[in-house]
């Protein structure tokens, strides 16, 4: 499935500046839609419920104004995605759908039975109208404050694909009535070996791994890789149209750059004199990469690399092992792992590499996979060795507090942030093989998100 | 009268069960599975076409040599399959040679000497336990310290390479133990000769 394009038509100008302005894939140039009407302009207000408690919402199904099968499964599909987009950040609550089933469905915006919803007790009604046009379907939706009877945010969307329809109108709803980013919209990439290919070249059996990516909810999941070897490690790039990973297509371990919206290769590192490359991290602008390396002879060392391959400038230079980095959300510093005590332990030190590393896992016997967060948090994930397998754990960065996420469930590794930094991707094997599972920052609401062979290694798209 | 025939089905049953228990004893064949018949045109043009093979260039062979050694003539992958030579094992987390480990790595230097032509990449492997990350550099660790003692045994170091696989192409699916010790390895492979 291609995810096809739409413009969603702004209530308010002042809101395509704000951070709501995100990057889609762009489509092909014959999938571009027509300009959108205008729509005038409207207030916008916030929902709000009884002090400390999260909003009350009613989500009835949106109402298809044309009866074709097309719109009546597109009305089906958002009102049902989008409350479980709604539901995944935890920010309102929810009339029940058996209690929603009581009161007398509205056929438009005009006949919402705000009396009904009002007894029950709901703080915001968000109704919605599917209409047929051409190449698609015209969402409406409108969110309501119940008591008030006032549009409190409105807006209009075309598309043939309702997925994204119900994910923008969440990170929309999201964006103005929490002031949250939302993150229905970004996409997983993880590298698994679903497709029991056979490695060619070897006598042993050795089945390949290859890039996948999927939406945030685990739908959509595509191949975006077919080179028939191991590929693993991937990354999104902060503008969500690259993934930087390592591939042994070349014999040696490389990092590569996929375009996975142009199809194009950049091979980022190369050539005989390169050694052994791997574990890319984007710098938070998008144009350098940190990766280890054993180029110039001896243990894996960290280096930046321009991500067109030029500027390379190496970080660390020991003779023990400096690993898998993360950069922070400025770019300034730079954590990684190192094994100058004997055992893999997170460090942190500026991105020049100048100045020296400071230990940052104090209390781990073995820790591995530092991943930053994204604001509004200062946090690093990582994985601990806890037992005879692994768990991921959260330092805070101010108060070097750790807290846990998982307990023993298998084992657990390689944790990845979400751009909003509520949530985090990992991989787990408590469902038998290695699966790729998100988990909130406070360990809360597990979601198993692969089902299909091994899937290891997440990164979530910004 | 119904017991009885019901006994009399019986008795068939058992002799027949004992009769052909006897058979398959006295003739072990092994089992013969019908052949699905061959698939005629009409069939063959619904079917969707078969996956493209894999395109490889075909890896170049030296011509036999004259000595009757069976390890010399061989093709690189049967080579491969017999293990020429000997992998070496380590502890969890660690790329220390043991004794054993240097008495193997001792042998491989026999066969290096003996087939000076050969060159050898050294995959370094790891165990489930540690992590997909640290394993790349540990494996990486253990290939180079196997490397470090060939040469150090006297072959030539542009004859060694090493790549590090981390934890991704166990040679022991299990999780035990015993699938462990054998994961965490140095393992060599012929790539010219």
């Amino acid at each position: 499935m291609r995810t096809s394009f739409f413009i969603p038509f702004l209530a308010l100008a002042a809101f395509v500046a704000g951070p709501a302005a995100r990057q889609q894939p762009p489509p092909p140039a014959s999938q571009q839609p027509p300009p959108p009407p205008q729509q005038p302009s409207e207030i916008e207000t916030r929902i709000s419920g009884d002090p400390g408690v999260p909003p009350r919402l009613a989500v009835p199904d949106f109402i298809a104004i044309t009866k074709d099968k097309e719109t009546v499964e597109i009305a089906r599909l958002v009102s049902q995605v989008l409350w479980d987009d709604l539901n995944f950040e935890r920010e309102f609550s929810f009339i029940p759908h058996d209690v929603i089933a009581t009161v007398p469905a509205a056929t438009g915006f005009n006949d919402i039975a705000f009396d009904r919803w009002r007894e029950l007790n709901a703080d915001g009604v968000l109704v919605g109208t599917v209409e047929k046009q051409a190449g698609g379907v015209k969402v409406a939706m409108k969110l309501f404050n119940v008591r008030t009877r006032q549009q409190a945010f409105a807006k209009e969307y075309t598309s043939a694909n309702g997925r994204l329809i119900a994910h923008t109108i969440s990170d929309e709803v999201h964006e103005s009535q929490r002031a949250l980013h939302g993150i229905a919209r970004t996409k997983l990439t993880f590298s698994s070996d679903r497709d029991g290919e056979r490695m060619t070249g070897t006598v042993e059996k050795r089945e390949v791994k290859e890039i996948y990516i999927a939406d945030y909810d685990g739908e959509n999941q595509r191949r975006v890789t077919v080179n028939r070897t191991l590929n693993i490690t991937p990354r999104w790039s902060p503008d969500g149209r690259s993934i930087a990973y390592t591939s042994y297509r070349r014999g040696p371990p490389q990092v590569f750059i996929s375009n996975i919206f142009q199809g194009t290769l950049e091979e980022t590192t190369k050539g005989d004199r390169a050694g052994q490359n791997w574990l890319p991290a984007w710098s938070p602008d998008g144009q350098r990469l940190a990766f280890g390396s054993t180029r110039d002879g001896g243990t894996s060392q960290l280096y930046v690399i321009n991500r067109d391959g030029s500027g390379l400038r190496r970080l660390t230079n020991d003779r023990w092992v400096n690993t898998t980095p993360t950069w922070s959300p400025s770019g300034n510093q730079i954590a990684f792992v190192s094994d100058r005590t004997g055992s893999p332990q997170i460090y942190v030190m500026n991105a020049d590499g100048v100045g020296g590393a400071q230990r940052l896992s104090a209390s781990e016997g073995y820790a591995d996979k530092p991943s930053w967060s994204p604001p509004p948090f200062n946090e690093i994930a990582y994985t601990a060795r806890t037992g005879p397998g692994n768990d991921i754990k959260i330092i805070d960065m101010a108060t070097r507090v750790v807290r846990q996420l998982t307990f023993g469930e298998g084992t657990n590794e390689s944790p990845a942030w979400a751009a909003n930094g509520r949530h985090l991707a990992f991989m787990s094997t408590r469902s038998g093989k290695e699966q790729i599972f998100t988990i909130d920052r406070m360990g809360q609401h597990l979601k198993q998100i692969t089902k299909t062979g091994n899937n290891q290694q997440p990164d979530w798209s910004r | 009268m119904k017991t009885d025939a019901m006994k009399r089905t019986v008795a068939a049953i058992s002799a027949f069960l004992l009769g052909a228990t006897i058979a398959c004893h006295k003739n072990p064949k092994p089992v013969v599975r019908a052949t699905p018949p061959p698939p005629r045109a009409g069939a063959a043009a619904t079917r969707p076409p078969a996956p493209p093979e894999p395109v490889a260039e075909p890896a170049i062979v030296p011509p036999e040599p004259v000595a009757e050694d069976r390890i010399a003539s061989a093709s690189l992958d049967d080579l491969n399959r017999n293990s020429p030579l000997k992998p070496v094992f380590f502890a969890l987390d660690s790329d220390e040679l043991t004794p054993d480990a240097q008495k193997s790595l001792a042998d491989d230097v026999g066969v290096l000497k003996k087939y000076a032509s050969w060159t050898v990449t050294i995959e370094g492997h790891c165990d489930e336990r540690g992590t997909a990350e640290y394993n790349l550099a540990l494996g990486e660790r253990r290939a180079v310290a196997a490397r470090a003692y060939l040469v150090s045994l006297g072959i030539a170091a542009d004859r060694l390479r090493t790549v590090s696989y981390g934890k991704e192409f166990p040679f022991d699916p299990g999780h035990d133990e015993a699938a462990y010790a054998k994961n965490r390895r140095a393992h060599f492979v012929v790539t010219s000769k």
